[in-house]
């Protein structure tokens, strides 16, 4: 029963959200492409801190900014 | 996972003509000099990352990083004598745009004295729905070989095989969210070839003998983050992750960062991170007797624990009219404080009644310092 009512839902959000238009035009993202939005503007750095935490902790996996080939695994 | 597939699901339904071409990584030469010192560790070296792109469509990116090892730490000193050692790892990698994708391709070699570790990994996004939504994907092969000091009869493997997916959604003109998740698997020898447990003996007293993990490991995380531009000119991002896998470890972290411009030239960065795991479910800090259960673990890193991270970061950058080929450089530099708390990880150093010791627990200091090139 849930399990067809999240099916139903799914389709009702895809069928309408294929209608939903983009909702920022590209001039209107300035904010968003300003540098203080980006979390990872230094990878070296950012994979090094992850290799520091994935050394001394059991988490792994899903760290973002870590990706292949950065001196990260 | 359900919300994940929904979440896909819906995302390639909706996705609509592009409109707008993603962009390679910019092309750098970063020059890093990592430091951590803390619960009898010191590990320095350099880590140096060169991105090059052709054309617009083609970048290649050659990272060289050290790792120069004095070891003293609480494990060592209980079971070992203090050592140094060098660990070495090599990447390369390719990135292709192909109108709003990109296709990442990259080969890691990792090197120490008594363990090889080879990877491959393969990733691709792709910007849809007025490039306000990037979904990625990617897979990663990893092949480890694991030896011992001076035991030559010593030899063997591990693989591993990681699954990542990542969407990322503007949602405002001053919040970006992104989901993600990865399965990671491991099957092999997956111990640490020197560790020890230790187990009471019938005078009271303890004794050790080799740790035993199970052959398999699976485990799955998934991250949640938000970005939001602050109306002064600054950045806060949040992080929530949790994690499970197959050896009964649950573990969950949260980080709050803000990147804060001071003037056209400088950038101040704070962040607080807090993390905490159980342990897995054949960890103990003392078994009651010898071979107590198939499989032994006495890893604080598979310990129940939390620990929390006070990070300050001041970056410069700077450029000259002359300078021709190059656009611009910068300095930054991070210093970040670590507290370990430990649950169930007794400091045995202490001589007193088995299983009575004091908890451990440590700090430790990381510092990062970066200078960059980008041209």
């Amino acid at each position: 029963m849930m399990r067809t009512g999240g099916l139903i839902l799914l389709l009702a959000f895809t069928a309408s959200g294929c209608a939903v238009k983009p909702w920022l035009k590209p001039y209107e993202r300035a904010r968003l492409a300003d540098p203080v939005m980006n979390v990872s503007a230094h990878p070296v750095a950012e994979s090094y801190m992850g290799h520091v935490h994935q050394a001394r902790e059991s988490m792994r996996g899903a760290e973002g900014s870590a990706g292949g080939g950065c001196g990260c695994n | 996972m359900q919300l994940m597939r929904a979440l896909l699901v819906a995302a390639l339904a909706c996705a609509s003509p592009l409109l707008q071409a993603s962009v390679l990584p910019e092309d750098r030469l970063d020059v890093l000099y990592h430091q951590y010192e803390g619960g009898g560790m010191k590990i320095k070296g350099p880590s140096v990352l060169v991105r090059k792109s052709f054309a617009d469509k083609v970048a290649v990116h050659a990272n060289y990083y050290v790792d120069e090892v004095s070891a003293a730490s609480i494990d060592v000193l209980v079971s070992a004598s203090p050592y140094s050692e060098e660990r070495t790892e090599k990447s390369v990698g390719v990135d292709y745009l192909h109108g709003k994708a990109i296709y990442s391709l990259s080969y890691a070699n990792s090197e120490e004295n008594d363990f090889e570790a080879n990877s491959v990994h393969f990733d691709m996004s792709q910007d849809f729905f007025g490039d306000l939504t990037t979904l990625s994907f990617g897979y990663s092969k990893g092949w480890d070989e694991v030896f011992r000091s001076g035991d030559n009869t010593f030899a063997e493997e591990a693989d591993r095989q990681h699954f990542r997916i990542n969407l990322s959604q503007i949602l405002t003109r001053d919040l970006v969210a992104s989901i993600g998740h990865e399965l990671i698997t491991d099957e092999g020898y997956l111990n640490n070839p020197y560790r020890s447990v230790r187990y009471l003996t019938t005078g009271g007293s303890y004794s050790f003998e080799p740790e035993r993990y199970p052959e398999t490991r699976t485990s799955e995380a998934t991250s949640l983050r938000l970005s939001y531009y602050l109306p002064w000119r600054a950045g806060l991002h949040g992080e929530y992750r949790v994690y499970n896998d197959s050896w009964g470890i649950d573990a969950s972290s949260w980080q709050l960062k803000l990147i804060q411009p001071l003037g056209g030239k400088w950038t101040l960065e704070g962040r607080y991170r807090a993390y905490e795991q159980g342990d897995a479910d054949f960890y103990a800090d003392l078994f009651p007797f010898q071979d107590a259960q198939n499989f032994l673990a006495r890893d604080k890193e598979l310990s129940e624990f939390s620990s929390t991270v006070v990070g300050l970061g001041i970056g410069f950058e700077f450029s000259k009219a002359n300078w021709e080929t190059i656009d611009r450089a910068g300095l930054n530099l991070w210093v970040d404080r670590f507290s370990f708390d430990y649950d169930n990880f007794r400091d045995i150093r202490v001589d007193t009644t088995p299983g009575t010791e004091p908890l451990y627990s440590f700090d430790a200091t990381v510092t990062r310092l970066l200078f960059t090139l980008w041209y």
